[in-house]
């Protein structure tokens, strides 16, 4: 690789938060024509240097030079004109433009009278066509999954001319298939010289993906190396500081074919203009088994997981719960004893603003656990928050324990805070739950948060719930399903036991190519 | 060299200081202002504070003045903190206020048989209720068909103003009102007793008070405030978790409608004993300010509504004494709220010193 001045090169950059060191005195170097995977837990502080480097936040101390030039510090506009593009992991469109209209927004200048969006949607086909990453301009970005989001994030950036592209957890909404395509595509840019600066806590894509690795770990750069000489044990040990046990499967009564938890026949679910979601869904739970919805994102999970949770009224079919048929409302669902763990943490699971404990009474505030006729028993309340954040390993609540406000958490401990509720939420019933529905549990979490959620998720299927986990990423899947079943398109194939698929074959009925053989 | 930065978690000391920050900031713009009229600062002040607090009739008239405010306030407030926007409460004032009268006044001497308290209780009852529906329409409308409240509530007012005008040049004019657009007056056996003797205020005010702490009582310890407050802090979240938002909002709808109401009825019963065009001086756009300027606590309502009432009085005697324009009074309540506004904003921040950057 050549050595003249590096792209980006950052020195001796810290960051405090009150406490916190989430920087300290971090420096490297990227180089036109690389990838550099920036590796390490959600709070070692890959974020807060993007973040810095993206000029949303100012370092204490260190310097940033771009191709030998400073760049000044907290200044975003300079960053973008230098040509950085980040891609961040939450995503930055507005949900009621187009495509297009997002990637042009801010794009051109305000006394400008007329967008000039011909030339625009060109340029947008041939940035696409060339990075090999499909879209529909005229899309509104309400409608799209996930990953097709995400592509227009990416584009975004590339539209706008970035040389230099962060992308912050990007594979974390991506299928295998998606994050082929990123990988290809990344590929591409990085031989036209495109610098990247790939930001991640999966071990396998970043020595896939990346020339070199830095480990960062409780804001401290601890590794750097080549990921040719790098192995999986090596990395993972740099970032969490010892080794990582993989989930333990509980032992569990071999489940006798008896009723299904949750039932669902012929279920159709047709969305807005019409749009066929879920087309003839048929799927049976049974109590102590871990069902898999295996998929592309976009392909119909969404609606399947707003049915199943009370959050929608299927078009045709009916759904059954213990035997009975039951309500389209939340409320039906949280009686029935159903938990639900939400694929937006911080939108729809959580009151961001509100404390803990407050956090911790939704959905079962009116029980008489929480509620005495019409008032709150708000010190039962704070004593069970505190236990449940004890219970469940909720760090980060700083010196206000269940006061702490749900926004100040991590993803991960966000989720382990969702589980707590969904798992353990009412303090008079130490039952297990019904039915567990986990839509995309550990979307963006550590490694170490991702053990604890399938942990978690296998000791309740243990425990006898049946567990209902919808998911993108292949791995999680064979770690904890019993059954497999694969959505495309708004249909689901049959479930079959875990054993009985091959990767290659759920990929391909993920693509469509298979749901024949599976449904057979 | 300072920066500003967030604070991870909001400080309590902020937030406590934050009113008391906004005060000052208000009393220097204002200052400024009553030096340009030409008059002298300390004088003026101390004038505007002597005639809103200084003295038994002032601090009567300022509480006078701060009943309604209360009930206004407080219905802006409990609209807004689920994100109900009433810009109403006005038109729901006087639809409150005309509901009183038609109870208890139209029938007063023709004697509808009904024992005194019951026809109170029919009488308050009746103003809140017209409240309440005047907003439940809007309420429904935006729940149903996503129409935006802050529009529809906002041009009812225009409409029920016209449609109170026509009733008092119409069917509930005071024939003995010698042609002024004035309503029948209620039965005097239904007017709220004083509260002190020789003065206007009356016990309206313990009913304001009362109600304020009713709701603090409601938002914070009671299912329903929990309820309210989870759809107006993440709608979305509230509806995983079973709280349905159309029909909360409806009920909020209910309350702040009927707490507007009932200011009218009583601002009719304390102190005017009947309907005109001019019975409100905008009490009902007032009650926004205030819960805004008490960051919709509703004890902080009780307190702002009283600094804006003794502002208010105060500034008519300053003005009289040292010839500073009353409409300091508006520029002070106007300098006030966005004071603080950008006070609480600004105690999610801090002062950073930054070790210079290179």
């Amino acid at each position: 690789m050549a050595r003249e001045a590096p792209a980006l090169s950052l020195r001796g950059i810290s960051k405090h938060f009150g406490p916190l060191q989430a920087n300290d005195d971090i420096s490297l170097h990227l180089h036109a024509g690389e990838v550099l995977a920036l590796l390490g837990e959600n709070g070692a502080g890959k974020s807060t240097l993007v973040s810095i480097l993206f000029g949303h936040l100012r370092a204490d101390a260190g310097a940033i030079e771009v191709h030998g030039r400073p760049l000044p510090a907290g200044d975003t506009a300079a960053a973008l004109a230098a040509g950085i593009g980040m891609v961040h992991q939450h995503f930055t469109l507005a949900d009621n433009l187009s495509v297009l209209d997002n990637v042009m927004l801010g794009t051109e200048p305000l006394w400008q009278p007329f967008s000039r969006r011909r030339a625009a949607r060109a340029h947008l086909l041939a940035t696409a066509q060339r990075f090999g990453l499909a879209v529909d301009p005229d899309a509104w970005v309400a409608e799209l999954s996930m990953g097709e989001r995400q592509r227009v994030e990416i584009l975004k950036a590339l539209v706008r001319g970035a040389r230099i592209l962060i992308l912050d957890e990007p594979t974390a909404v991506l299928t295998p298939g998606e994050s082929e395509a990123l990988f290809t595509t990344l590929a591409h840019g990085v031989a036209q010289g495109l610098a990247v600066i790939f930001i991640s806590h999966k071990l396998d894509e970043v020595l896939r993906v990346s020339q070199r690795i830095v480990v960062l770990r409780a804001g401290r750069r601890v590794l750097e190396c080549a990921s040719s000489g790098a192995s999986r044990n090596m990395l993972a040990e740099a970032m969490v500081g010892g080794s990582v046990a993989p989930p333990v499967r509980p032992a569990r009564p071999v489940a006798g074919r008896s009723n299904p938890v949750l039932e669902l026949a012929a279920v159709s679910f047709t969305g807005a203009r019409g749009k066929p979601l879920l087309q003839d869904i048929h799927l049976a739970v049974h109590a102590g088994e871990v069902l898999a919805i295996a998929g592309v994102a976009g392909n119909g999970q969404q609606a399947l997981a707003a049915l199943l949770g009370g959050g929608a009224r299927p078009s045709a079919g009916t759904l059954r719960c213990a035997g009975a048929a039951i309500d389209h409302d939340p409320r039906a669902w949280i009686a029935a004893s159903v938990a639900r763990i939400p694929e937006d943490r911080s939108a729809v699971g959580l009151i961001g603003e509100w404390p803990l404990w407050c956090n911790l009474m939704l959905e079962r505030h009116r029980r008489p656990a929480f509620a005495r006729g019409p008032w709150l028993r708000r010190a039962r309340a704070h004593r069970h928050a505190a236990t449940l954040i004890e219970r469940f390993d909720v760090r980060g609540t700083l010196s206000r324990g269940a006061d702490t406000p749900a926004r100040a958490l991590s993803g991960g401990n966000m989720q382990k805070l969702i589980l707590a509720r969904a798992l353990a939420g009412d303090p008079d019933d130490s039952r297990p739950p019904r039915l567990i529905v986990a839509n995309q549990p550990t979307w963006g979490l550590d490694v170490g948060a991702v053990a604890a959620v399938h942990q978690r998720l296998l000791d309740a299927g243990a425990a006898g719930s049946a567990v209902l986990l919808i998911s993108e990423d292949l791995d999680e899947i064979f770690v904890l399903a019993d059954r497999i079943a694969v959505m495309h398109a708004g249909r689901l194939t049959a479930a079959q036991p875990a054993a009985a698929w091959s990767r290659a074959e759920i990929g391909l009925a993920m693509a469509g190519g298979a749901a024949g053989r599976a449904a057979a | 060299m300072f920066r500003i930065e967030r604070r991870s978690l909001p400080s309590p000391l902020a937030l406590a200081l934050a009113p008391l920050a906004a005060i000052g900031f208000t009393l220097l713009v204002s200052s400024l202002l009553v030096a340009w009229a030409g008059a002298p600062v300390g004088r003026a002040y101390a004038l505007l504070l002597e005639g809103g607090f200084g003295s038994r009739f002032a601090l009567t008239e300022t509480l006078t003045r701060a009943t309604p405010l209360i009930l206004t306030g407080l219905a802006a407030a409990v609209a807004f903190k689920a994100r109900l926007y009433n810009i109403g409460a006005e038109g729901q004032l006087y639809a409150g206020a005309i509901a009183a009268v038609a109870v208890g006044g139209l029938h007063g001497g023709s004697g509808l048989a009904v024992p005194l308290p019951l026809l109170f209780g029919a009488m308050m009852l009746a103003a809140a209720g017209a409240g309440a529906v005047l907003l439940l329409a809007p309420a429904w409308l935006k729940v149903k068909l996503g129409v935006d409240e802050v529009v529809t509530t906002l041009l009812l007012n225009f409409i029920v103003l016209l449609f109170v005008s026509a009733l008092l040049d119409g069917p509930m004019k005071d024939p003995a009102a010698m042609g002024w657009p004035q309503s029948v007056a209620l039965q005097p056996a239904l007017l709220l007793d004083p509260l002190v003797p020789r003065s206007r205020l009356h016990t309206g005010l313990l009913v304001a008070l009362a109600l304020a702490a009713g709701i603090w009582v409601l938002l914070r310890f009671s299912v329903w405030g929990f309820e309210l407050r989870a759809v107006g802090a993440n709608a979305q979240a509230a509806a995983f978790a079973g709280i349905p938002p159309g029909a909360t909002t409806l009920k909020v709808a209910l309350c702040s409608g009927a707490l507007a109401g009932l200011a009218g009825a009583i601002e009719v019963a304390g102190r005017t004993g009947y309907v005109t065009l001019d019975m409100s001086p905008g009490y009902g756009f007032s009650g926004i300010v205030i819960a805004m300027l008490a960051l919709l606590h509703p004890l902080g309502v009780v307190a702002a509504a009283v600094f804006v009432a003794g502002i208010l009085v105060g500034a008519d005697s300053m003005s009289r004494s040292v010839g500073a324009p009353t409409y300091i009074a508006d520029v002070i309540v106007a300098v006030a709220l966005i004071a603080m506004l950008t006070a609480a904003g600004l105690a999610q921040y801090r002062l950073v010193r930054a070790a210079a950057p290179r």
